[in-house]
């Protein structure tokens, strides 16, 4: 299809993007299950490039013989467009994906053939346990090929599953959450997860009410993905360029070069990163302010965002690093932060706290004002005061506004890192390392109701 | 008269439905439904008046859902051949079969009547898709020129979606429908002093077709006339004093409060819990239904399927259910929920009110929500006269960030602009705010609902629920209205500045 395509182009330039994806999915809810599926979709989707006029048309299910019209609608498109800023040379002189011709290997409901059983026992085990389990399971697979006229034959094949499981009281008045990212489920002890939720549920049969003020607060790996993940979609080089975000220079220009964190914390994407391997190369189906789709095939290698503590990069496309005269340093689907050789484990650093909040996670995460990043949301599925080393009941719920860029200049100590889910964000981004984060003075602007 | 598209007609619906429905049959099914989609979308995005992003998409699909041993099965498939629906119908199937091991609760569902075979097309005038795409960008970049006379940087998006659905039951409901909505939004960016901010159109996204960008249904002329002005008022303006004000809220930002507080706080999914591990459930629990005071006595809140040019607004929705208004608060109290078949069968409410619907032909439908509204007053004040009732507070424009809790409660929302209120006038714009409140406490406190000739209908182009993620457009028609003794944030100092 994708070479096909090629050859009909009558255009100066094509790129075609062919996304074969596969999921299945289990959704449950007070021990029982409420929906589930398995879905295929394929869609292909033409640039065709006249000059420095782009067209882009994207169509689902294509068959052979719809294919001509598809890239004619795409020629005809990028003839009429005005012309792009973004215009650079096609991508070249990346080698050939060794599996380009492979079958693809799609996912289906069998996925869960081991999982399902282990999930129905965890059903059984919360039922005795005066417990409920809610969640969703999910595993998709998507293969792109990606084919230019300028040579490019690349592939990717990337499975995505993620587990969250959410345990409440029978008369749901205390929830916790966790949840998993996978690769193909084999590695999901969902035994395990229901037992820590379970403690924790112990641990919140002791209510302590808390006003609203700022407190030292423990955030796990998965709170800090969230607030980590907005802060990185905020960091294109051509907002900062012109004047309207947070990495915006006061005067002009970025503040690629200034230091945001005291402690010397490391945020990055590394795609060939163990457990949460990504696309090696840019797949960019259309512009926007921080992708181009000519840079489709562009190799993608580990970047810094930021480095010991210091903004190393802002996502870049040739484009904007023409503008900023920085490196060009696109987008990565996966994130990494670490902070110095050493850090404690979650449950060092409670050991280690006098008195202070531990969150479970954050929820509703929103954008108040976007010069300092200011976020609000809030706390949800279990807030737990921490005294004199020891966890001694659960916390009611709070509203934050906090601005992640703000929270780096003061975080006190940053915990080792592993592999964690995003709470909020994991229906975008599932492929995380992340530390627990030391804050001493989080902004908690309201009491919130909700359990 | 608006038809439907001769092209979607011609596909092989009715031979996919006649294959997958009969194998689900065969296979010992309860119930099949069966749903072939396409979903035309174009986005455009310009900066500076120059095109930046284009997306012309276009989705085709069916699906296949079965009740099977009283557990739901659902796969989908996009070959279309009877073989291939069949085929799908049998992965539906064995989907209901892994899966009943861990099921509990027996799948049932509401009575429908038998609609037969019904045709609906959505209320507008020009398919947008029929106007070339060259045409629109010229159109927004004229608009975004005349911004940047008074702006740093103007970005503008325009969003268009056509969407067909064929829909059969093993019952014998056949739907065939066509909906189009739009959604234009331009923002404009200045920085003065070391400070940016900006400020974006408060035309809602609607349903209606092309006609929206060139004087049907909205003023553009008028309003982006006013906006450098407006957005050079708000850099210079004062920063909100915290603190207890009363607000005049404009529909432009109501709307999307009524969304987040009201129209999923009355999802019966989120009550019964069904959402519970992901967007949350709901602080109006069943066990309340006819007993919560929501609101003041002036709310009325009904869920409508009907109105015309709302996003959430069908025929028919994706079980087959006919389009329906319902009350959710009247007086103040709430007396309904948002439903599906499922769920008005399990909860003993008779007939589904019509609120399942499916983003794609990839996704099984799920509860979402009606176009959710507030009533205005008959005869009631406008809204300069709800303004003049104000010694102290504030008056609010537009949507912008908003945020809620897991069972919509406690909330904070900002907005385009604000202005103080001053003995009844309004005394030029802040800027810095929020406004914080619960849900039943803000509501309760709305003193005043404007008229009709306040009325305006906002809407959500992309709402996101349920896992696997869904989006859904839904409309939200309000006044203005009075709140007093609401909290207002001075965000900056939230920031700890």
């Amino acid at each position: 299809m994708v070479e096909r395509a090629l050859e009909l182009s009558a255009s100066d330039g094509c790129i075609v993007l062919a996304d074969e994806g596969s999921t299945a999915n289990l959704r449950f809810a007070g021990n029982t299950l409420t929906t589930n599926g398995v879905a295929r979709s394929a869609r292909l989707t033409v640039i065709a490039i006249a000059g420095d006029r782009v067209g882009v048309v994207s169509r689902a299910a294509v068959r052979p013989d719809q294919l001509a019209d598809v890239v004619a609608a795409a020629d005809r498109a990028a003839r009429e467009a005005t012309p792009a800023e973004d215009a650079r040379p096609l991508v070249e002189g990346v080698p050939a994906s060794a599996h380009w011709d492979e079958p693809v290997t799609p996912t289906d409901i069998g996925v869960f053939e081991g999982f399902a059983p282990a999930l129905g026992e965890a059903f059984a085990a919360a039922e005795a346990g005066g417990r409920k389990l809610y969640g969703f399971a999910e595993h998709s697979r998507t293969t792109t090929f990606l084919g230019t006229s300028a040579g490019l034959r690349l592939r990717h094949d990337q499975p995505t599953g993620r587990l969250e499981l959410n345990a409440k009281s029978a008369d749901l008045k205390r929830s916790a959450w966790t949840g998993v990212a996978t690769r193909d489920f084999a590695d999901v002890d969902v035994t395990g997860l229901d037992s820590s939720l379970a403690r924790r549920l112990e641990w919140a049969k002791n209510r302590i009410d808390l006003p609203a003020g700022r407190y030292e607060t423990l955030l796990p790996p998965s709170s800090v993905a969230d607030l980590m993940l907005y802060m990185l979609w905020s960091a294109g080089a051509r907002d900062a360029l012109d004047g309207r975000s947070v990495f915006a220079k006061q005067g002009g220009g970025t503040r690629v070069g200034e230091r945001l964190a005291a402690l010397p914390v490391t945020l990055s994407g590394d795609p060939s990163a163990p457990g949460i391997e990504c696309a090696p190369f840019v797949m960019a189906h259309a512009s926007s302010r921080e992708s181009s789709v000519f840079d489709n095939g562009l190799s993608l290698s580990p970047t810094d965002w930021v480095q010991d503590g210091t903004l190393e990069a802002l996502l870049q496309t040739r484009h904007s690093a023409d503008l900023s005269g920085l490196p060009v340093t696109p987008a990565i689907d996966n994130l990494i932060m670490r902070g110095p050789e050493g850090g404690r484990s979650l449950e060092d650093m409670i050991a280690s706290t006098e008195r202070g909040l531990l969150l479970t996670c954050l929820w509703y995460i929103r954008e108040v004002d976007p010069q300092t990043l200011l976020l609000t949301g809030l706390t949800r599925d279990g807030v737990y005061l921490v005294e004199h080393g020891e966890v001694v009941g659960e916390v009611n719920n709070f509203r934050f506004n906090e601005s992640p860029v703000d929270l780096l200049g003061r975080i006190t100590e940053v915990g080792s890192s592993a592999q964690t889910l995003p709470r909020e964000w994991n229906d975008y981004w599932t492929r995380t390392v992340m530390p627990a984060l030391r804050v001493p003075d989080f902004n908690m602007s309201t009491v919130s109701q909700a359990s | 008269m608006r038809q439907i598209d001769p092209d979607f007609l011609e596909l092989p619906s009715r031979q996919l439905a006649d294959a997958a429905l009969q194998r689900a049959r065969d296979l010992g099914a309860e119930h099949a439904d069966f749903r072939l989609e396409r979903i035309r979308s174009e986005t455009l995005s310009l900066y500076d008046a120059r095109l930046e992003g284009a997306m012309d998409a276009d989705d085709l699909g069916y699906a296949v859902r079965v009740v099977k041993g009283g557990t739901w099965g659902f796969a989908s498939g996009i070959v279309l051949t009877p073989q291939a629906a069949a085929a799908v119908a049998e992965q539906a199937v064995r989907v209901a079969e892994v899966s009943a091991p861990i099921n509990r609760e027996p799948i049932e569902l509401a009575p429908e009547p038998v609609h037969g075979e019904v045709t609906w097309v959505s209320s507008y005038e020009v398919d947008p898709f029929t106007v070339p795409s060259a045409d629109k960008v010229a159109l927004l970049a004229d608009w975004s020129a005349g911004l940047l006379k008074g702006a740093d940087h103007v970005s503008a998006r325009l969003h268009q979606v056509k969407e067909q659905k064929f829909y059969a039951d093993t019952a014998g409901t056949v739907t065939t429908q066509q909906r189009v909505r739009i959604y234009p939004r331009l923002n404009a960016m200045k920085a003065v002093d070391g400070r940016f901010d900006d400020m974006s159109t408060i035309a809602p996204a609607v349903g209606r077709g092309y006609e929206y960008l060139t004087g049907t249904g909205w003023d553009w002329a008028a309003e982006l006339a006013e906006l450098p002005g407006l957005l050079a008022e708000k850099l210079a303006a004062p920063s909100v004093e915290a603190g207890e004000h009363d607000l005049v809220i404009h529909p432009s930002n109501l709307w999307l409060t009524i969304h987040e507080s009201i129209g999923h706080a009355t999802e019966l999914d989120r009550a019964l819990g069904y959402e519970a591990a992901y967007a949350g459930t709901s602080f109006a629990t069943f066990d309340q239904l006819g007993e919560l005071v929501y609101g003041s006595p002036l709310m009325n809140v009904t869920g409508d399927r009907t109105v015309e040019h709302g996003l959430a607004t069908v025929g028919y929705d994706d079980e087959g259910v006919q389009g329906q208004s319902f009350d959710i608060v009247r007086d103040g109290m709430l007396v309904g929920y948002q439903l599906d078949r499922r769920m008005a069968l399990m909860k003993g409410l008779g007939r589904s009110n019509g609120c399942a619907f499916a983003d794609s032909p990839g996704h099984m439908p799920i509860q979402r929500m009606a176009n959710v509204s507030l009533a205005p007053a008959p005869g009631g004040p406008s809204t300069e006269e709800l303004i003049s009732g104000v010694e102290r507070g504030l008056y609010i424009v537009g949507d912008k960030s908003w945020s809620i809790d897991m069972q919509r409660y406690n909330f904070q929302f900002t907005g385009q602009r604000a202005y103080r209120i001053s003995g009844g006038r309004l005394a030029g714009q802040v800027r810095d705010f929020a406004y914080q409140a619960t849900t039943t406490d803000f509501w309760q406190s709305m003193e005043a609902v404007g008229g009709p000739q306040t009325h305006m209908l906002g809407g959500a182009f992309n709402c996101g629920k349920g896992q696997p993620g869904q989006v859904a457009p839904v409309s939200h028609g309000c006044p203005s209205a009075l709140f007093r003794g609401v909290r207002i944030l001075n965000t900056v100092q939230e920031g700890g500045k």
